[in-house]
């Protein structure tokens, strides 16, 4: 039961982590790829928790198709230091 | 913002294992875990990663607006007429007229501990079949309206 336990607290220390590089990250492709991390931490969670189901949705939708959807939004829009 | 060379290789490479694994999750819905929305998703994912690395006008060759309209009418219109199929057999709607009735997905299930038959389930694989091919349309519409909109600057 330990090593479980072990497991999990150190995805839940991942998930708080990259949560905050979230937030604290001011290049916003950075955010964007920090965002795709917590995803897949928050899936390998779900799997943990013995819900396979979920974390397959979670994988998908979270890690791939939201991340997707947030580089094809930052590409429209133009870099600071590029605006000189 | 253009993307190098490395990660639209890296799109062209990983774009059939990702379709073909979510035609896998899809197909084996009723089995394992997963099943029409989560194989539709990966496979979507697939699509995402190649409209990602690609500008525009570089991947409307391969992924067309009007195939992925047609893969979502079609999805919805397999799950309508395999759900009403069940009223012309004396069932309700979505009743399941196909389980173990001989044909592609009629076998019939063992009794007891087993692996698992791929050719079980009736009407639940084809109902899986049309919610992944709608789930990969209606995804993939969505990026294209919104990475048509971008205006890419020539470099």
């Amino acid at each position: 039961m330990t090593p479980f336990l072990l497991l999990q607290a150190l995805v839940l220390l991942g998930l708080i982590v990259t949560a905050v590089l979230i937030i604290s990250f001011k290049d916003l492709l950075a955010a964007a790829i920090a965002f795709a991390a917590f995803s897949l931490l928050l899936s390998l969670e779900f799997y943990l928790l013995q819900a396979p189901d979920v974390a397959i949705a979670e994988a998908g939708i979270g890690a791939g198709l939201t991340t997707a959807i947030f580089i094809i939004a930052i590409r429209g829009t133009q870099r600071h230091e590029e605006k000189n | 913002m253009k993307m190098t060379k490395i990660v639209r290789t890296t799109a062209d490479l990983f774009f059939p294992f990702c379709l073909v694994f979510g035609l896998y999750v899809v197909v084996h819905g009723h089995l394992t875990p997963g099943g029409g929305f989560q194989g539709g998703a990966v496979m979507a994912t697939g699509t995402a990663l190649l409209l990602v690395a690609r500008a525009y006008d570089d991947v409307t060759g391969r992924i067309r607006k009007g195939a992925m309209k047609a893969c979502e009418a079609t999805g919805l219109m397999l799950f309508l007429l395999a759900g009403l199929g069940g009223l012309f057999h004396g069932r309700a709607f979505l009743g399941n007229w196909l389980a173990q009735a001989g044909g592609l997905f009629g076998n019939r299930v063992e009794l007891g501990a087993n692996a698992g038959d791929l050719y079980t389930g009736g009407l639940i694989p084809l109902l899986n079949f049309g919610v992944g091919i709608e789930v990969l349309g209606g995804l993939t519409v969505i990026l294209l309206y919104m990475l048509s909109g971008i205006k890419e600057e020539k470099k």
